[in-house]
């Protein structure tokens, strides 16, 4: 692994990043207590995958050109960005809502439906 | 200047390319800190002047020149106070944030033709990008004090800057849509000539979406009058109450930072940027000879004039400050979204129908065409011309012989093209073209 | 080409380390903060990758849209207690080995790619020749705009359908948002409700 780190950067070096980024956020989501922190989380993991597809997507880093997706990568990665927003919005309306019916945001407190 | 660095001193590539950064690093850093030491003395002044009064006539002279330098001593050398329960960490570095993202987007504001931080090709998206994000200095800012008028205070700004971002986007996209390009430097390369060429004398639809532009302009950087979150008489000093000394003066760095921005990205949208209303470098043969330092010459006038563009913007914007009382939050939003958003959407509208029908712009109908050419090559566009024609032929779904007849009227499309684009089509034709040879490849 | 590996692991090493610190962090307004750091310097990654239009974006409406929604609600809920909530020691350890073990399955695979590479299918070849209008070399920001026009190329057919169902989406998911975050109405006047206590 470390003979790669001393390579010119390629696409593996951003999907090393991607991955990182995206564990962090899967952990994040399963240890938060805070709401917030879960959706924190979400966002971590969409912004792994969008990295993910940025590399794919690169002309820069292809090393080997049938690798390449061409526009496809950054499209894709614009359509994330977009879609992470709305649902953001929605995730936080829950909570909002959530938050003025139980005066708490913790999460383990959500449990009124549990058989 | 890398160059120069590397033919004529013999720097190494890596050394030249470092100093050349650092050097735009410090002209840029130097622009707004001095800049502000100059719009503070001004501000005063000014609002001395509109109240019938003098302003600092003390400190360094009659006009009182140096009374920012003595300010700033003094603030330098004030106590540096955090209330109690104040989040430490946060508390010091929001100043730092909201100093950062205003000095980042200078990166993209061209100051002349090729004199530019990073000549970005989507330049005008990052400025208002970069923009948009120092709204987070101030949501900190006014959290971490620990006190309810600074919240208060933060979040009516981040209310406010995030709702002018809509306008301020439509209305900066139409002297794109009329270019063509959201590069700033071809924008401003596109109005080089005499005074009609500017943009904001295009059609009447970009002369008053260069008013709304203005109004979202001096809401998104909260000049009164709408400078709630600053409110000097309701919130004490809105987010940045509990801030003192040099933390305040970060902010105030900021702030007009950012006025300067909006105001040179508004000089070089509308009003030509580094092109005055009357072409001297032109007309003085600077710009058709071969020699560098008249080129530099040149842009060291268009600099000029940038500049004393931008400083009329900020002047206008003190010159609002000190003369319209303030609006209440409530009538800020709705100016936003049922004033300005409906006027800009309307106005696109018709600066595409403008372009569309090809009607004749002031630039086209005076003065003659020959003072219309830089360098020898047209500038400006011809009535009736639809810049992309070649998507006229994409209108249903192209056969396996017609992409033959396509790449030939492309190629003369481009060509067209790049000797409208003026200098810096050199970035166009360097990404990989892989959609023009991989056509005839796959027949 | 030393200066893009400075920068790729300035950017790369900022991103996973802001990242990491959102993750330990327990106070709920510095995690905001931590993440604001970390797509940030994610949004310079993409600009390294050359992709300056997706960058602008992701400042734009991911930093400065996304984000400042979330610190709102940030703001609006991190009142007394529920600043800091901490989670129990057993959570934290079972979290460690789901994140670890993943962890240790996608990178091994992400540095072996290289080795692994596909072969371009004659079917693609043939798509792509008889729908492809050869458009002139442009920038990046200009072949995403006739990209989203549904201009098709070689490389792709047109991106007009994903943009209009995105539009739709967007409409619909902030309706729905705007109605579920409004205020309440009460059912009955205060004064009625006192009365019955």
């Amino acid at each position: 692994m470390l003979a790669v780190a001393f390579q010119e950067i390629g696409i593996a070096h951003y999907l090393v990043v991607g991955a990182i980024m995206f564990v962090c956020g899967a952990v994040c989501m399963a240890t938060k207590r805070n709401a917030l922190g879960v959706l924190m989380g979400i966002e971590l993991v969409l912004n792994g995958a969008n990295i993910n597809f940025v590399a794919f997507g690169s002309e820069f880093l292809n090393r080997n050109p049938q690798y390449g997706i061409g526009l496809d990568g950054q499209m894709i990665a614009l359509f994330v960005i977009v879609l992470a927003a709305a649902e953001a919005a929605v995730a936080l309306a829950i909570v909002l809502n959530f938050y003025n019916n139980h005066a708490t945001v913790d999460v383990d407190r959500a449990d009124e439906l549990k058989g | 200047m890398t160059h120069f660095l590397i033919e004529t001193l013999g720097f190494p590539p890596t050394l030249a390319g470092l100093v050349v950064a650092l050097w735009a690093c410090f002209l840029l850093l130097n622009l707004i800190a001095a800049g502000a030491l100059f719009f503070i003395w001004l501000e005063r002044k000014v609002a001395g002047r509109i109240q019938d009064r003098l302003g600092p006539t003390r400190v360094g002279g009659k006009f009182g020149w140096l009374q920012t330098l003595a300010d700033g001593i003094k603030l330098i050398g004030k106590e540096d106070l955090m209330p109690k329960g104040a989040d430490g960490l946060l508390f010091k570095l929001a100043p730092y944030i909201s100093f950062c993202a205003s000095l980042s987007a200078f990166i993209a504001l061209p100051f002349a033709s090729g004199w530019v931080g990073l000549e970005m090709n989507a330049a005008v998206f990052f400025v208002l990008a970069v923009l948009g994000l120092e709204v987070f200095g101030v949501i900190l800012a006014g959290y971490s004090s620990a006190s309810k008028w600074s919240l208060f205070g933060a979040m009516r700004e981040a209310a406010q800057v995030v709702s002018y971002e809509v306008p301020l986007g439509l209305c900066a996209m139409i002297p794109v849509l009329i270019a063509g390009s959201m590069d700033l430097t071809k924008i401003g390369n596109l109005q080089a000539g005499w005074f009609t060429n500017w943009y904001v004398l295009h059609d009447p639809f970009t002369f008053i979406t260069f008013w709304v532009y203005f109004t979202c302009a001096t809401a998104s950087v909260n000049r009164a009058p709408f400078d709630l979150a600053e409110a000097e008489s309701e919130l004490v000093a809105g987010f940045h109450t509990e801030y003192s000394g040099l933390r305040w003066s970060y902010f105030f760095m900021a702030e007009y930072g950012s006025m300067l921005l909006v105001s040179g990205l508004g000089a070089v949208l509308f009003f030509g940027g580094w092109n005055g209303p009357i072409p001297i470098a032109s007309i003085l043969g600077l710009t058709n000879s071969d020699s560098g330092w008249a080129y530099f010459a040149a842009n060291l006038l268009g600099t000029l004039g940038f500049l004393t563009k931008a400083l009329l913007g900020v002047t206008l914007m003190m010159w609002v400050r000190w003369t319209l009382p303030r609006l209440r939050i409530d009538q800020v939003i709705t100016t936003c979204w049922k004033y300005c958003t409906p006027i800009a959407a309307v106005m696109f509208t018709g600066v595409i129908f403008w372009q569309a029908l090809g009607i004749p712009t002031l630039g086209d109908l005076l003065p003659p065409r020959s003072s219309r050419t830089v360098d020898g090559k047209a500038v400006g566009r011809r009535p009736g011309e639809v810049r992309e024609a070649w998507m006229s032929a994409v209108v249903s779904k192209p056969q396996r012989g017609a992409a033959e007849q396509k790449t030939a009227d492309t190629s003369a499309v481009t060509e067209n093209q790049s000797a409208r684009d003026g200098q810096h089509d050199s970035t166009d034709t360097q990404p990989a073209v892989q959609s023009t040879s991989a056509a005839p490849s796959n027949k | 080409m030393a200066w893009h590996a400075l920068f790729f692991y300035f950017f790369a090493i900022l991103a996973c380390g802001f990242a990491l610190a959102v993750v330990f962090a327990a106070n709920v307004v510095r995690m905001a903060f931590y993440l604001i750091l970390s797509l940030g310097a994610t949004a310079g990654l993409f600009f390294l990758a050359g992709a300056e239009f997706v960058g602008s974006m992701q400042l734009m409406m991911y930093v400065g849209g996304t984000l400042v929604l979330l610190v709102f609600g940030v703001m609006l809920t991190a009142q007394g207690p529920w600043v800091s909530i901490r989670t129990s020691g057993g959570d934290w350890v079972l979290a460690a080995l789901v994140g670890g073990s993943l962890l240790a399955v996608l990178v091994p695979t992400v540095l072996r790619i290289d080795a692994a590479a596909p072969q371009p299918t004659a079917a693609k070849e043939k798509v792509a020749s008889e729908t492809a209008v050869p458009v002139p070399a442009q920038p990046t920001a200009t072949r995403i705009g006739l990209g989203l026009v549904g201009v098709p190329t070689a490389d792709h057919s047109g991106y007009l359908l994903p943009f209009e169902a995105i539009s739709i989406h967007l409409l619909v998911v902030l309706v729905g948002a705007a109605y579920l975050a409004r205020a309440k109405r009460r059912a009955k006047p205060l004064a009625a409700e006192e009365d019955e206590l």
